[in-house]
Order: C-alpha cells, then sequence, then structure tokens
C-alpha cells in the first residue's frame, strides 16, 4: 500500500490541542492524501468521542448557570416521569456544547454580507450560539428585573417561570440588545432537548434518565431477536456508548 | 503555485456511488483511473465505528458525516422575486461529503423508475392527448425502461437489495409491486422481516384494496456475497441507518460493496481532503483537459486526463460546469441554455396515527424496512379527470425511535412541562407514522445558476437555488394526502394528524436530499445538457453522473436510478467511447 499522509497529527497531539472542545475532533485538519494499491487502516485512527466530565463550567459564568439550570427544569420538570433538566445535566451538556465548534459555528456558513432573510431562509444573523446565549441570558434577566420586582429569572416562583417562558416563546416579550425572544427561546429549548435526550456521554440524561422515561433502549444495536415480536414491550434496559449504570462501580 | 501532474486516462470527480461504479467498471478495462475526493477517507471499521456509530447528537443533529456549508454551503430563494441568501445550515436536505459520499448514510430504498416517467411527454400524450402538464416543462429523457433494466438489474445485485418482484418478464408477481415494469429476475434477496406498524399498514391498506409490498431496501435481509465477491452482513434493525454510517456491513454503499475490490487495484488511485476547483477547457471549449483541484494544505494542483467524469453530488456536478464553461447556463426569462434546468425535488407529506393500545418499539428499524403502495404513484391510475399530472408512493417505513429527534406528540400538545413530557411518553411507542413521497415535476422558474453575491472559501460563487413546489405539484400532493387521511382513519386509532405539503419551500426542516436536474439527459442538445449515456452535448469527453441527470423527479428515492445510470453510462464508455475517444456518441 502507498500512503502519503503530510503531517497527520496524531490523535493524542490532536487532543491535547483542542482539550475543551466535545465535537470538533472530526473535523480537525487532516491533510490531503493518496490512497492505492489496498484498503488504507492505520492503528489507533478511530476517532471516539470525548466522555463529558461534569464539575466546573467552561463557558457559563455562574448567573448564567443559575438562570440556565431555572429554564432547563422548567422545561423538562421533575416529575414522577424523570428528574428535572438541571439534575439531568442538560446545562453541563450546553455549557460544554458552547465551548466547542457548535457554540463557534465553525462548521456553518458565516460569510456576508448579512441581511434580514425571508423565514424560508432560516438563521441569516451573524451572532454563534455562544453569543447568543451570553447576550440573550443577559437580556432575560434584565427583563424579568425591570418587569418582575427587581428579581433575576431565576429567584422568580416556578409559576412566574413558566409564565415568562411562555411569553418568550410567544414573542410577546422585547428584550435589550436586540434579542428576538421568540427565536432565543426556541434555541433553548432544542439545545435542553438535545441534552436530555443524548447520550449520556454528552453531559446530560443523567444515568439515561429519558431513555428509561421513553423505553429507549439506547446503543444496544441489535434487535434481531424482537422484530417479529410485535406489540410486545421490549425486555431490556437502556445501554450508553459508555455502557450500562448498573456496569459502573459506585 | 499550479503543480502541474503526470496525465491520467481518466480523472473522477467524487468518490460516492457513482464514482465508485464508474472507477470500478474503467479499471477493469485497464485504464489508469484517479478520483479526486474533496472529504476524508472513511471506511467502515474505523469511521463507522461499532462502539459508538449509534450517537444521535454525533451524527444526526450535528451531522459528522455530512458536507458542512463552511466548506461549501448554497443561496435560496423561492422565485426571482426574492433575494437568495445563503442557508448558513443545511436542512431540507443534507449532501455528503467524503468517501463514499451521501451513499454512506441513506435509509436505503432501492427503487427503479417506471417507463411512464422516462417516456413522460409521449406517455402523457398517448394515454390522455396533448396538453396535459402544459405549465410544466416535462421532457423526456431519451431512454427506456427496457433499456435500463440490466443496468438497475447490475445495481441491484450489487448492493444485495431485499425485496419482491411485482413483474418478473410480464408476469405479476404476488406480493411485490404489481404496478413496477417488467425485470428480468428477482431481488437477489428476499424481502426484510417486517416490524409491526409497516405490518399493520399493509393489512390496513390490503382491506382497503391497495396493493402494499415490501419496499426495496438495501439494508441486507439475508448475509450475502456480491457478483464482485465482497461479503455483507444481515441487518440488525439497530435504528441508526439514515445519517449514519452502518457498523455491521448491512447497508450497501461503496465502502460495503466495491471499494475492498477497487482499492486493490493497481490502476486505481484515490486522493481525498481534495477539492476539485474547475475543469479546465482547451481555447476551442469543446474538450477538457482535465481538472485544477487544491489540497487541505492550500497547494493546487492541475490534473491532466483523457476523460473527465463529473461523479459529485449533483448540485455540485451542476456548480463545476458552470465554474468551468461547459455549456450554457440557464436563463428562466428564455428558457434558454441547459445547464441548471429542471431543477426538482420531491413533494412529500405525512400522517400519524395515535394509539392507546399499541407498542410499536419504533427503535426497532431499518432505513429502508417497511411497506409501500404505489396505487397512487406516477402514473399507475386514471388521471384523465384529474388537475394534476404525477402521483406519490405512499410508505410506512418507521425508520428509527432516536428521541432527540423522533418524539411524536398529538397536535396542541405543549413543546414544554409536565404536560408535554406525559403526552410525549404516552405516545413514543404507540403511535403509526407514514408518508408520501411524491414526483417534483419542472417547472419554468425552478432552475439552478450561479449567485451574484456569495462566494466560497476560495471566492467562487454558491450555488443558487431557486424554487417553489410548483402548482401542479400541490395539487397532486392535496390529492395524494386525501387518500392518505383515508388510511389514516381506517386504523381505528385513538386520533390522527395529517401533514400536507404547503406552497413555499421552507430550506429550514428537514424533507429530502433528493435534489435533481440541472444537467438533464435528452435528445435534444438545446433542451438537455447531456445525452443518454451523460456526455456532456458541449463537452464530449466530459461525462456527468447522477441524479443531476433527471429530467424530472418521480415520488420514488433516486439511488437505484443513479446507480443503473452510472452502470448504463460506464457501459457506453466501455462499448462505444473508448473506439473514438472524445467523440459524440449521440450527433447532435
Amino acid at each position: 500500500m502507498e500512503t502519503h499522509c503530510l503531517k497527520r497529527p496524531t490523535r493524542r497531539q490532536f487532543l491535547s490541542s483542542v482539550a475543551f472542545t466535545v465535537l470538533a475532533a472530526s473535523s480537525g485538519p487532516v491533510l490531503a492524501r493518496s490512497i492505492s494499491g489496498s484498503l488504507p487502516w492505520e492503528a489507533r485512527s478511530a476517532d471516539p468521542p470525548i466522555q463529558v466530565r461534569p464539575g466546573g463550567w467552561l463557558f457559563f459564568t455562574p448567573e448564567e448557570v443559575s438562570t440556565m439550570e431555572a429554564v432547563a427544569d422548567r422545561l423538562i420538570p421533575a416529575d414522577e416521569l424523570s428528574i428535572g433538566g438541571k439534575d439531568a445535566g442538560c446545562v453541563v451538556y450546553l455549557d460544554r456544547q458552547l465551548v466547542g465548534s457548535y457554540g463557534a459555528s465553525s462548521r456553518l456558513y458565516t460569510r456576508g454580507p448579512f441581511m434580514p432573510g425571508l423565514p424560508t431562509q432560516g438563521y441569516q444573523a451573524p451572532d454563534t450560539p455562544a453569543q447568543r446565549y451570553r447576550t440573550g441570558l443577559a437580556a432575560l434577566n434584565a427583563w424579568t428585573r425591570d418587569n418582575k420586582g427587581g428579581k433575576r429569572f431565576f429567584e422568580l416562583s416556578p409559576d412566574d417561570q413558566d409564565a415568562t417562558l411562555r411569553d418568550l416563546e410567544a414573542g410577546k416579550i422585547t428584550l435589550a440588545d436586540n434579542v428576538d425572544a421568540k427565536s432565543f427561546f426556541n434555541l433553548m429549548l432544542s439545545n435542553v432537548m438535545e441534552g436530555f435526550f443524548a447520550d449520556p456521554i454528552y453531559g446530560g440524561n443523567k444515568d439515561m434518565a429519558s431513555w428509561k422515561m421513553l423505553g429507549f433502549p439506547g446503543a444496544r444495536y441489535d434487535y434481531r431477536d424482537h422484530v417479529t415480536k410485535h406489540n410486545q414491550p421490549y425486555p431490556l434496559p437502556p445501554v450508553s456508548i459508555a455502557g450500562s449504570t448498573e456496569w459502573m462501580t459506585r | 503555485m499550479t503543480t502541474i501532474l503526470p496525465r491520467k486516462d481518466v480523472v473522477i470527480v467524487g468518490l460516492g456511488w457513482t464514482g465508485s461504479i464508474l472507477a470500478h467498471e474503467l479499471t477493469e478495462e485497464g485504464l489508469d483511473v484517479v478520483a479526486i475526493e474533496r472529504g476524508p477517507w472513511r471506511d467502515t471499521a474505523i469511521d463507522f465505528n461499532i462502539g459508538y456509530a449509534q450517537d444521535e447528537l454525533r451524527y444526526a443533529i450535528r451531522r459528522d458525516l455530512f458536507l458542512q456549508p463552511t466548506v461549501e454551503a448554497m443561496t435560496m430563494r423561492n422565485n426571482t422575486s426574492q433575494t437568495a441568501l445563503p442557508m448558513r445550515d443545511y436542512g431540507s436536505f443534507l449532501p455528503g461529503n467524503g468517501v463514499g459520499g451521501a451513499g454512506v448514510h441513506w435509509n436505503g430504498h432501492t427503487w427503479r423508475f417506471w417507463d411512464s416517467d422516462f417516456r413522460i411527454v409521449d406517455h402523457l400524450n398517448e394515454r390522455y392527448g396533448s396538453g396535459r402538464g402544459a405549465d410544466l416543462t416535462l421532457q423526456n429523457w431519451g431512454i427506456s425502461a427496457e433499456e435500463m433494466e440490466s443496468a438497475y438489474d447490475r445495481f441491484e445485485y450489487l448492493a444485495g437489495i431485499s425485496g419482491k418482484a411485482g413483474n418478473i418478464k410480464g408476469q405479476i408477481q404476488e406480493g411485490g409491486n404489481p404496478f413496477e415494469d417488467p425485470r428480468s429476475r428477482d431481488y437477489p434477496l428476499p424481502p426484510m422481516q417486517m416490524t409491526y406498524a409497516p405490518t399493520l399498514f399493509a393489512e390496513v391498506t390490503r382491506s382497503m384494496g391497495l396493493h402494499p409490498f415490501p419496499t426495496p431496501s438495501a439494508n441486507l435481509s439475508q448475509d450475502y456475497i456480491n457478483p464482485l465477491g465482497i461479503a455483507m452482513g444481515q441487518c440488525t434493525m439497530c435504528g441508526f441507518c439514515e445519517r449514519f454510517g452502518c457498523a455491521n456491513y448491512s447497508k450497501s454503499s461503496a465502502q460495503t460493496t466495491i471499494l475492498p475490490v477497487l482499492m486493490k487495484k493497481k490502476n486505481f488511485e484515490v486522493r481525498t481532503n481534495s477539492e476539485v476547483l474547475h475543469l479546465d477547457l482547451d481555447v476551442s471549449k469543446k474538450h477538457a483537459r482535465g481538472v485544477t483541484y487544491i489540497d487541505t494544505s492550500g497547494q493546487e494542483f492541475f490534473q491532466p486526463a483523457d476523460l473527465v467524469l463529473l461523479c459529485a453530488y449533483g448540485l455540485h456536478n451542476v456548480r463545476l460546469m458552470m465554474l468551468s464553461g461547459i455549456g450554457q447556463i440557464y436563463d428562466p426569462n428564455t428558457g434558454e441554455g441547459t445547464v441548471g434546468r429542471n431543477y426538482c425535488y420531491q413533494t412529500n407529506s405525512g400522517a400519524q396515527v395515535f394509539f392507546d393500545d399499541k407498542n410499536f418499539n419504533p427503535f426497532i428499524a431499518a432505513g429502508a424496512l417497511g411497506q409501500t403502495v404505489d396505487d397512487y404513484n406516477g402514473d399507475a391510475f386514471d388521471h384523465g379527470p384529474l388537475d394534476f399530472v404525477g402521483g406519490a408512493g405512499i410508505n410506512c417505513i418507521p425508520t428509527n425511535g432516536r428521541p432527540i429527534q423522533t418524539r411524536p406528540t398529538p397536535p396542541g400538545t405543549p413543546r414544554w412541562g409536565s404536560q408535554w413530557k406525559q403526552a410525549t411518553v404516552k405516545a413514543y411507542k404507540a403511535t403509526l407514522g407514514f408518508s408520501s413521497q411524491g414526483s417534483s415535476y419542472p417547472a419554468r422558474g425552478n432552475y439552478l445558476d450561479l449567485d451574484p453575491t456569495y462566494t466560497d472559501r476560495f471566492g467562487r460563487p454558491l450555488l443558487r437555488i431557486t424554487f417553489d413546489f410548483p402548482d401542479n405539484d400541490i395539487r397532486m400532493s392535496a390529492w395524494v394526502t386525501a387518500k392518505m387521511e383515508e388510511i389514516a382513519k381506517s386504523f381505528g386509532g385513538r386520533q390522527y394528524n395529517i401533514s400536507p405539503r404547503r406552497k413555499g419551500w421552507d430550506s429550514v426542516p428537514y424533507q429530502s436530499t433528493h435534489n435533481t436536474g440541472g444537467a438533464i439527459m435528452g435528445a435534444d442538445p438545446n433542451t438537455s445538457a447531456v445525452n443518454k449515456y451523460l456526455q456532456s452535448w458541449d463537452v464530449p469527453n466530459v461525462f456527468v453522473v447522477g441524479a443531476s441527470a433527471f429530467a424530472h423527479n418521480a415520488g420514488k428515492n433516486p439511488t437505484g436510478t443513479v446507480g443503473a445510470l452510472a452502470y448504463f453510462s460506464a457501459d457506453a464508455i466501455r462499448q462505444q467511447y473508448l473506439r473514438n475517444p472524445g467523440q459524440p456518441l449521440v450527433s447532435a
């Protein structure tokens, strides 16, 4: 086999240079190569995900953490079906996403000119998700301070938080710094849901709480023995890419 | 500075399905072939690793295997009165990237188009008299189903398609699609074992007098060794198909059906992470000298070649033709020009039925595991009294229960909070969905060209898509969707929900990566960019292979026809073109 590969960084070198980016790994600077004569294969060239470890905040400030945790707990409240968004780790998930390629829009088309578009043309503003959270959460707290007796969002009662979120969702609130209330609400909703339902390796969905709630078996990958068992419950609990909660020593 | 490389017999742009098929066929002919691939090398063991292939966030939401807009975006608008803006993220469709292309992360529905598609104008005139579809720019493709039969057969046997023939040499087969054209033999593998939802769909539609049959699937029902000697494994119905690579060697792709043989050939080479910037024409503009490409270090190369095959995604084929000055760009005002013409898409609608007492185990699924009804597809039914042409396949193919994206709830459910959670849990296992995949017929104002404002990272103009669903297609979809509502009612669920297709193509929600046309095939160089062998009318040593050649899109997934056209074109090159290289295979 003949393969020419200029300065391809090893996975270890590459990871150490982007220690805090969760999902950027596969968009690394892999250089051009010529392959001929056989299927190329190199040891340790696979690119597994990097497991998020809770502890510390890489993007959010303490006030943003409190705000986002309150939002996550109203979007996904704790009840008899599952733990809430905060305990599930949705904000840890989001924190790590926002310091990675997602937060920086590094995969998107970000060239100008930026012009307001039609709804069919999608998001057209220059702000990245990281910028939108920074501005949006500050604007949300400023709005509640001005309109809810001087309190920040996370200081409101759950009912007041729900009412505020409903108004955000409906676009009834005008936020400072040109933050589009509806669009910011939708961003938070989709990200919190991602964290709740994604594999727990990304920091949310603690102990596969959402999968247990739904009955989704996760990463099992082979259902041949159950295909024709129509209308019968699937018997096995979920597993994550990182395994099962039961396998872990505590 | 551009480095000039040693000449090759053939340069192929893009190593996906079509590039791999052409490369295999032409290396068999003894030619020296190089493929230039913009994305990375990809193979099962490393890139679709069974330890973490089933990662919804990484592959379905962040779309690790797809073309990223920062590499190449496109602009869109619904009509010429609007200003096109870039799709800053891909949404409505998701082009592939890397070796294997979109064939890595497709679902695997593998159809044959019908003779009434290839000969659509003649067919409609013969059946209904002239004048049907006058508001459309329908054209014959210049081929027939009979001519295409052996090419379809080869692709299906290469890929190990699992299905049930409906028509073998004119004999209708019980349990298959009675509306298909004659095929020479059955599929290489029997249909997949059915999950609960499609089984119920088949019962209900059959009781209504319709003709359900197992969807022809590139998720293999059994182990298989293809004609190249490459082994594949039985699909495990893992529920991670579309947007994912298959870790089980169970989904047909270039990786699982061709590359293990192709890559061993001494007369084949692929250069990855290398993007073709344009084809270089000689002064006559009737002969391509080769291609110029740039690698990820920014180094530019000129690769001379006698024959240039554009095998990128259809939309990229069209853009490269435009960037290279091949043919005349279509002008919707005059109707003149062939490159960018007859851009079509897919006209889909959906239905959901919510039950109280059923468990569909939605996570037990595969991309193409399901049942289809073709009674209302194409011209399988009488359009005489109807105010539209075309139709839709109705598919019950529940592909997954991945919970970030697949969480159906009845209309009126809040999107968050305790009520949302209760409704989500209740509906997750107890919802049956089915959809229509409708034809998309060409209209004068739907076309591709180069954007006047937005450029890529090399300063080249982006492709501009001007598209909306033609009124004919909206009427078609409304009519088929009414039939779907009858089916939905017949299930006897607690409640159902219908999502019809509306005017105003929206680039944000995912709909379908079935973008067709722009470099269409045909018999007339004034109205087509390539002849029936996919050879450029303007530059005969260039072939443009892919769904870019479709003169319209049928109510079917395109890959089967794309694969068959690749074989049809390869045969023409091997048996005719190489005898007189550089000459047109069809005289204009």
